[in-house]
């Protein structure tokens, strides 16, 4: 058992038994369940060639639904990368009453079927909801524009920045903002030129994070969203959509837009993962 | 914390006297503290409480007697019946799943397990709406195989086959995921002893592995029961919404939302915001006593 075995070789040996089976077991269990049905959507898409693709994907209800999703999710993204910041700072730094219900509230959103919290949030948001009536006589409408998506995918999107914004600060050694400190900075120049760089990358992952989440919701937006086509109309209710009118190719040319879009924003969420690590591997 | 950096050493008097005010600071001061603490219980309690009090007003907004009715409707029982037995079917699938995907990769070195361990992770980046699409353009009507399934009438799309592959779609990481990293942790010495004692492969894994593995299985099973419960998106695709038929707790909850029955919506939902109370309450519970034997909480 050298080196160079396990080099010619494509699998280190081991006195566990076993691997056969459960690779075999995960390989099939993945293809039949993952692969080969995303595979089939991909095939859909281009049984036609890349024409019928670019035409269906290129229709102006289509592209003003991404615009919408896009928008919608990257600014949601970014309050939740604000207020996750803020929420992770709290629960790290200050010792307050109440601490742990706070920590448990902020895994809600994880948790509560985003069905639940679409009826939810368009009964609080609506023009006689609870918060929609404060907001009515400012002229602020949420529920049914694309103000509410916003809403919706900040609060779905939210648990992704804490939870990985929090180990980080938690892990964080003070004596730098000492040192910082001593060497005449003040708290503000401390946080913007130590701290800040030191979250910079978990920051960036739960933002990343909670746009892919965003990107592709459903279940909480498209009650508080209106769905007008071309203006509060989200990419995956297109799909449905489509779907429903037995547009198969059509819907299918979305997915697999969607699902490259998905791809790109998970290896950059690897990446940066990698760069969280060796940031803090010391 | 305040660090007062004249106190260690001691300086000529002049050089004291000018330095003693120098504070330095390692915290915001308190009005700064106090201002973050408040925005952030602010937050919490209109983003994240506001919503889940909601649905427990609503769901009583018209007494005991409209939610208990609401509940004893025949088409939320058959909802909740199907909701059940599709959970039991795709977290028993995804526990098998999982276990066999932890073993092979965090117990052996091979080409492509890194690949693998992506690929795992695919489901949670990809819209619920896509897997049930994917099942529908397989198994739909004009799907790639539904001339094969009308020929032989068997049904996958709007009936249980396609809410379960569905639903399994979107669970799939749940328990790899928490018992791939904790594997890793705990390292191969134990399984390795057992080998070299004479055991089997099965022994092994019965009374070495599995026991060590236990609270991670019982962790991963409660977040992926809790998804698969309260999926809504990819179901959505693939049900049909036959009433009393093909529709999950979630798809009723829409349906009678969107008939203007908001009593009974909120009543529906009341008992799914159970289910997230309950699943974040014995998640904490769990992270509490059994934190070393968790993968979320071991490196803490």
């Amino acid at each position: 058992m050298t080196q160079a075995g396990w080099i010619s070789g494509w699998r280190k040996p081991s006195v566990l038994p076993g691997f056969g089976p459960a690779l075999g077991t995960t390989l099939a269990y993945l293809s039949l369940f993952v692969i080969i049905p995303l595979g089939a959507m991909v095939l859909t898409t281009f049984a036609h060639g890349w024409a019928d693709f670019v035409g269906a994907v290129l229709q102006p209800r289509v592209l003003a639904a991404f615009r919408v999703t896009l928008l919608c999710a990257f600014g949601a993204a970014a309050l939740c990368a604000l207020f996750g910041l803020l929420l992770a700072w709290v629960l790290v730094r200050y010792p307050f009453p109440g601490h742990r219900l706070v920590d448990a509230a902020v895994d809600l959103p994880f948790a509560l079927p985003t069905a639940v919290a679409g009826i939810a949030l368009t009964s609080l948001y609506a023009p006689n909801g609870w918060i929609g009536a404060l907001l009515a006589p400012l002229g602020i409408q949420v529920a049914f524009t694309p103000l509410g998506i916003l809403v919706a995918l900040t609060f779905v999107g939210l648990p992704f920045v804490v939870r990985t914004v929090q180990p980080v600060l938690q892990d964080l050694e003070r004596e730098q903002e000492e040192a910082s400190a001593i060497l005449g900075a003040t708290r503000l120049q401390t946080f913007t030129r130590v701290i800040m760089p030191a979250l910079a990358p978990a920051l960036l992952t739960g933002f990343a994070m909670a746009l892919a989440r965003g990107l592709g919701e459903y279940g909480s937006v498209i009650f508080i969203a209106g769905n007008k086509p071309m203006v509060s109309e989200i990419v995956p209710l297109l799909i449905v959509i489509e779907l429903e009118q037995f547009n198969y190719a059509g819907a299918a040319a979305i997915g697999t837009l969607m699902l490259a879009v998905a791809f790109v924003l998970l290896f950059a969420i690897n990446r940066l993962q990698r760069w969280t690590r060796l940031q803090h591997a010391d | 914390m305040r660090i007062d950096v004249n106190q260690p050493r001691p300086a000529p008097a002049a050089a004291a006297s000018a330095m003693s005010r120098r504070v330095v600071r390692v915290t915001e001061s308190a009005p700064v503290r106090w201002a973050l603490t408040a925005a952030a219980l602010g937050f919490t309690f209109l983003f994240l409480l506001l919503p889940l009090a909601s649905v427990v007003v609503q769901a009583f907004a018209a007494g005991l007697d409209t939610y208990l009715s609401a509940l004893a409707d025949p088409d939320t029982l058959s909802a909740i019946r199907l909701t059940v037995i599709v959970a039991l079917i795709a977290v028993a699938l995804n526990v098998v799943f999982g276990v066999a995907a932890a073993w092979c990769i965090a117990r052996f070195t091979f080409r492509g397990r890194n690949l693998l361990v992506t690929l795992i992770d695919v489901p949670f980046s990809v819209s619920p709406v896509i897997a049930g699409m994917v099942q529908v353009l397989l198994f739909g009507l004009r799907g790639w195989l539904g001339p094969l399934l009308q020929q032989h009438d068997l049904r996958v799309v709007f009936a249980l086959p396609g809410i379960v592959l569905a639903t399994v779609f979107v669970t799939l990481p749940f328990v790899a995921r928490e018992l791939i990293p904790l594997m890793e942790e705990q390292g191969a010495e134990e399984e390795e002893a057992a080998i070299s004692l004479g055991a089997s492969g099965w022994q092994t894994f019965l009374r070495v592995t599995l026991p060590n593995l236990r609270w991670g299985l019982l962790y991963g099973v409660l977040l992926c029961n809790a998804r698969a419960m309260g999926e809504f998106g990819a179901v959505s695709v693939v049900s049909g919404h036959i009433r009393g038929a093909t529709n999950t707790m979630p798809l009723q909850v829409e349906i009678l939302f969107n008939d203007y029955q908001i009593e009974a919506a909120f009543a529906v939902a009341s008992l799914l915001a159970l289910l997230a109370l309950v699943t974040l309450g014995a998640k904490l519970l769990l992270e509490w006593r059994h934190a070393s034997e968790l993968a979320a909480t071991r490196r803490r």
